[in-house]
């Protein structure tokens, strides 16, 4: 039987999701409920109708469904429509979502995909997975897009539904293995932004072999739109973003742990 | 910028462009005298050409360094009445239109009445072109099928090759000489005709050398004048090369600025050829001048760039000839399409960038003047650091340089069949135009309404506007029973009216050979001399006509409409989208709303669309590509619309595709204005779907906001997506970066702008995706000019 997966969007010329002009495929469906989530629309593993405006009145056009399943081959194919940028510039595809690791066999055959096709790969995943899994598939992946929210359990658990021991396990063994790892934090003021939080992470994220970089992307409340058309309550509505200053002095914690920081993606 | 450039700068822009009467009382004045008389219509010319250059008022404004101009002053713009005679009423909307106006004073329109209405109405060149044209010709063009750059303009459409930097006119007129002398009046029965065009050159030569001389005389008499040493010292410095060239080869850097300044202003003083006229590869000519007097220490940098700022500044004080009517629906701007190009390669295929690329660009960023454009060419010989300094500049978002791939530009003039040695020297000139510059001819003669022919397919060639039978009966839309059959009608309206186009500019070519020769455009471009024929008469060594085709994302996208809906998926007859159609989608919004956002659209890489793109330029290349034009030389197509795809618009009911009636064409190659929503990868890969090699120049349009480009990694990964496109043979690409107005239109009518995107934080996203809150952000923040 094909593998087929579920998809809510496929960005090109994607920027800020790994090295060079990537695509990034958002695959749907997540088991966290981030507060902060930008992608609302990849929380869901069915599709989903999403209006086109916020506004909402009577005339408004009808809704688009956000959500397709999509086989391997014919993503691939769409995939390798761009490969010429790849070539041009060192980039690749990104996988992303919502939770890749959430549809494992999907995301393993497009791995695989892709290795044989020569595209460089990337995965963004929040690493809430049973580790064989994460074994299993991450290995194949060329570079490592990790996220890292909380180091409090109870906290992480309180903001994203889920707690984040296996997340740090995973982050560990994958380490071990020698897989290439760029740490993504998320800085949402009010929630993960105070300094024991960041002396926390950058104690342990100082302490991995094969981390290459950390980037720090500061809150920003441009998802607010989506929560609307999507008709959910937004726990964020009326957070701002955190100042340049802020999120420099947090990043003072990562560098004197000796980590490479980059602001934004 | 120093002080003096700035006040340079900022007179030229403070200058409001005039309508000068100067030029069309002086040549009235010599076609009524008698000195002409019995002369060749070339030595007429040449003639009229010099009495101008003799008595037209000299002006050298205080702090300039490169002297010369068209007017009487900075943007006093003269008229060509042997080309085109305004009326009263021309006059009077070009003084009080609120776009592109220029001010017309009571003296000029006392003139024009007395003087150069009664002599010149009957004589134009436009009055024999529209005489000459067939009935059929005129309703098309009427209805705006097409359009005409001749009936305003002369031709020109060239730019400058090294002959002005290696040759002074002294030179040119020894050559003249050697040509007269080896005429075969026992063999050659038109030596007659070649020695009434040498002489006509030898005369326009020798006026060019005594205006400069005028120049010189007026220098000296303010240089003795002049009480500051430092300005009398360089004004006697500014009279000795005024003196020396263009009689003879410039030596310095800043001779050949100044011997090219005069060659310019003699182009557009004896004719309005459109474009101007332009230094072609300006980095590689001044080069050699720049590198010996910087060994020799004789010439700074810093020197250097502020004589070629007022070599720019220069350029801005001349806009485009005055249009108006269709002419100036199609292309309105005070924009004369000078375009400098930098980079690309030398004769022998190396890399031509150089130290004196990167001081033009930066002088390009700081005198941010809308004249002259520019343009980088890159090749795939280039480095990167060339291509990364030009985006820095299109990050400042003024809209140049444009980016244009060398390698594709080479390969389209060599496929038709010019030397490769040529074809490396040339580049790109007016929007996008390929030439072999300095020794070609490459005549635009009119943009062509692809998208106007969908509709008249769909009404058995009637036009629904008028109601007229303006094309061939193709059969009523309604009995097509597969689309091939409806693309056929649409293939038979092509090619009907692309006959009817190229048999009126073989006319119109051989009016403006008979009549309007241009002895002095004709001594720089080669093989003028050599052959003793007129540039206007196939006197250059190639020599093209051009059909530029205007909609093709509207084309497409109109006949993918149609495709899709009625014969591949059958939700909608052809019947009821004809009555959609017909009411401009009144009562049939949701057939609209499906056209619009459930119909494959060119732009998206997505193949249902494309493959209809390559049959609309095959149709269209197959069409005209080859067909003979009246200089001995052939037809080609490219593709570009200036402002046209906007009036070509207003000519069209709504179309298939979901566009409402009168509302702009796409432009260019460019997708419909907001259907591409696959992002800039998806644009190029679709755009790259046609040959470009095979045209003459195609122009793609890029929206980005100044955000997206804000760090180094945007920049690169911009010159990649460029590199990208190049590679299959994309031939330009520009970007727009997006001003606040823009963004506040986007906010009014979001379903233009779907394409649009912005940078936010840390990522980017669809502008119309935003909540109108964050748009405001962006808009301030874009109005103030932050990154």
């Amino acid at each position: 039987m094909t593998v087929e997966g579920m998809v809510f969007k496929i960005k090109k010329y994607a920027l800020h999701d790994g090295p060079g002009i990537r695509t990034t495929v958002f695959f749907k469906g997540c088991p966290l409920r981030c507060w902060w989530c930008h992608n609302p629309e990849g929380q869901r593993f069915e599709p989903e109708p999403m209006a086109l405006t916020i506004g909402g009145n009577d005339d408004a056009p009808a809704p688009e469904m956000v959500g397709r399943r999509w086989t391997v081959p014919v993503l691939a194919a769409e995939i390798e429509k761009d490969r010429l940028f790849y070539d041009e510039s060192g980039g690749g595809v990104t996988f992303s979502g919502g939770e890749p690791l959430a549809q494992p066999e999907f995301l393993d055959a497009l791995l695989e995909e892709c290795r044989r096709r020569e595209i460089h790969t990337a995965v963004d995943t929040s690493g809430y997975a049973p580790p064989e899994i994460v074994r299993s598939v991450l290995g194949k992946a060329d570079l490592m897009l990790y996220d890292l929210k909380l180091m409090d359990d109870a906290r992480h658990r309180q903001y994203t539904g889920v707690g984040n021991r296996q997340i740090l396990e995973n982050l560990e063994m994958l380490d071990g293995l020698g897989t290439k790892i760029v740490i993504r934090l998320p800085l949402v003021p009010g929630i993960n932004d105070d300094q024991s939080q960041i002396r926390r992470m950058a104690e342990f994220v100082g302490g991995l072999e094969n981390v290459q970089r950390i980037d720090l992307l500061p809150f920003h409340p441009v998802a607010d739109g989506k929560y609307r058309r999507l008709k959910m309550a937004n726990r964020m509505a009326g957070v701002k973003s955190p100042t340049r200053g802020d999120i420099e002095k947090l990043g003072a914690s990562f560098a004197a742990a000796g980590l490479a920081v980059r602001y934004g993606g | 910028m120093t002080p003096r450039i700035q006040r340079l700068r900022q007179r030229s822009l403070d200058a409001k462009p005039k309508i000068s009467v100067e030029r069309a009382l002086l040549l009235t004045d010599f076609y009524q005298g008698t000195a002409a008389r019995n002369a060749s219509v070339p030595v007429q010319r040449a003639l009229a050409f010099k009495h101008i250059l003799e008595n037209k008022a000299i002006w050298i404004g205080e702090d300039e360094l490169i002297v010369g101009e068209r007017g009487p002053a900075p943007k006093e713009t003269p008229t060509y009445p042997e080309i085109c005679l305004h009326s009263l009423q021309d006059l009077e909307i070009l003084d009080s239109r609120p776009k592109i106006p220029y001010a017309v004073d009571d003296e000029t329109r006392r003139i024009y009445a007395e003087k150069i209405i009664p002599f010149w109405q009957g004589r134009t060149i436009r009055e024999r072109i529209f005489a000459h044209m067939t009935d059929e010709w005129i309703a098309a063009y009427e209805a705006g099928i097409f359009t005409e750059f001749q009936e305003q303009r002369s031709p020109g459409h060239t730019a400058g090759g090294d002959k002005i930097f290696r040759l002074g006119f002294a030179d040119l007129r020894l050559q003249i000489a050697e040509e007269i002398h080896e005429l075969d009046f026992f063999n050659d029965p038109d030596a007659l005709g070649r020695l009434e065009q040498l002489r006509a050159m030898d005369i326009a030569a020798e006026a060019l050398i005594n205006w400069a001389a005028r120049h010189a005389e007026r220098l000296e008499a303010m240089a003795a004048g002049e009480t500051d040493a430092r300005r009398r010292e360089e004004l006697e410095r500014m009279a000795g090369i005024c003196r020396r060239v263009p009689a003879r080869a410039p030596e310095t850097f800043h001779e050949a600025l100044q011997a090219y300044w005069f060659v310019h202003v003699g182009v557009i003083t004896e004719l309005n050829p459109w474009d101007a006229f332009n230094p072609g590869r300006l980095d590689q000519h001044l080069f050699p001048f720049y590198r010996r007097e910087i060994e020799a220490g004789t010439l700074t940098e810093e020197r250097a760039k502020e004589l070629l700022s007022a070599f720019w500044i220069k350029f801005n004080n001349h806009p485009a000839p005055p249009k108006t009517g269709v002419t100036g629906q199609e292309s309105n701007t005070y924009t004369d399409f000078a375009l400098i190009n930098l980079g690309g390669v030398d004769r022998n295929g190396g890399d031509a960038v150089n130290d004196l690329t990167y001081l033009i660009l930066d002088v390009i960023e700081e005198m941010r003047l809308l004249q002259p454009s520019s343009m980088v060419q890159v090749s795939k010989k280039n480095p990167d650091r060339f291509i990364h300094r030009a985006l820095r500049i299109v990050r400042t978002g003024f809209g140049q340089p444009s980016v244009f791939n060398t390698d594709a530009i080479v390969q389209e003039l060599v496929g038709q069949g010019k030397d490769i040695g040529d074809a490396r020297e040339g580049g790109a000139s007016g929007c996008v135009e390929a030439g072999a510059f300095g020794r070609e001819a490459y005549i635009l003669t009119g943009y062509f309404n692809l998208a106007k022919l969908v509709e008249l397919a769909l009404n058995d060639g009637r036009d629904p506007r008028t109601g007229r039978q303006l094309g061939p009966a193709t059969g009523p839309a309604e009995d097509f029973t597969d689309f091939d059959l409806f693309f056929d009608a649409w293939r038979r309206q092509l090619a009907h009216f692309i006959d009817i186009k190229i048999r009126g500019n073989n006319v119109i070519e051989q009016i403006n050979a008979r009549h309007m020769p241009v002895p002095f455009l004709s001594l720089l471009i080669d093989d003028c001399i050599a052959k003793g024929r007129d540039y206007n008469a196939g006197g250059a060594r190639y020599n093209t006509s051009y059909i530029q085709g205007v909609g093709l994302g509207s084309t497409t996208d109109a006949l993918v409409a149609v495709k899709h809906h009625v014969f591949d998926r059958g939700t909608v007859t052809m019947a009821e989208l004809k009555r959609a159609l017909e009411a401009d989608f009144a009562g049939f919004e949701d057939l609209r709303r499906r056209l619009l956002d459930d119909t494959p659209k060119y732009g998206n890489d997505d193949e249902a669309a494309d493959a209809v793109l390559r049959e609309v330029f095959e149709a269209y290349h197959a069409a005209v590509n080859g067909r003979p034009n009246a200089r001995g030389g052939v037809h080609r197509v490219n593709l570009l619309p200036t402002t046209c795809h906007v009036y070509f618009g207003s000519v069209i009911g709504a179309l298939p595709d979901g566009r409402k009636a009168g509302q702009p064409l796409s432009e260019g190659i460019s997708p419909v204005q907001g259907a591409d929503r696959n992002g800039p990868t998806a644009v190029v890969r679709s755009a790259a779907k046609i040959d470009h090699l095979r045209t003459g120049g195609t122009l793609l349009n890029q929206k980005f906001l100044p955000q997206v480009l804000a760090d180094e990694t945007g920049i690169r990964k911009l010159g990649q997506l460029v590199r990208g496109y190049f590679r299959m043979d994309g031939h330009h690409i520009q970007f727009n970066v997006v001003d606040a107005d823009t963004l506040r239109e986007a906010q009014r009518h979001p379903e233009n702008y779907r394409d649009l995107i912005v940078r936010v934080a840390g990522y980017s996203d669809y502008f119309v995706d935003l909540t109108p809150e964050l748009q405001h952000e962006i808009i301030r923040r874009t109005a103030h000019g932050e990154f």
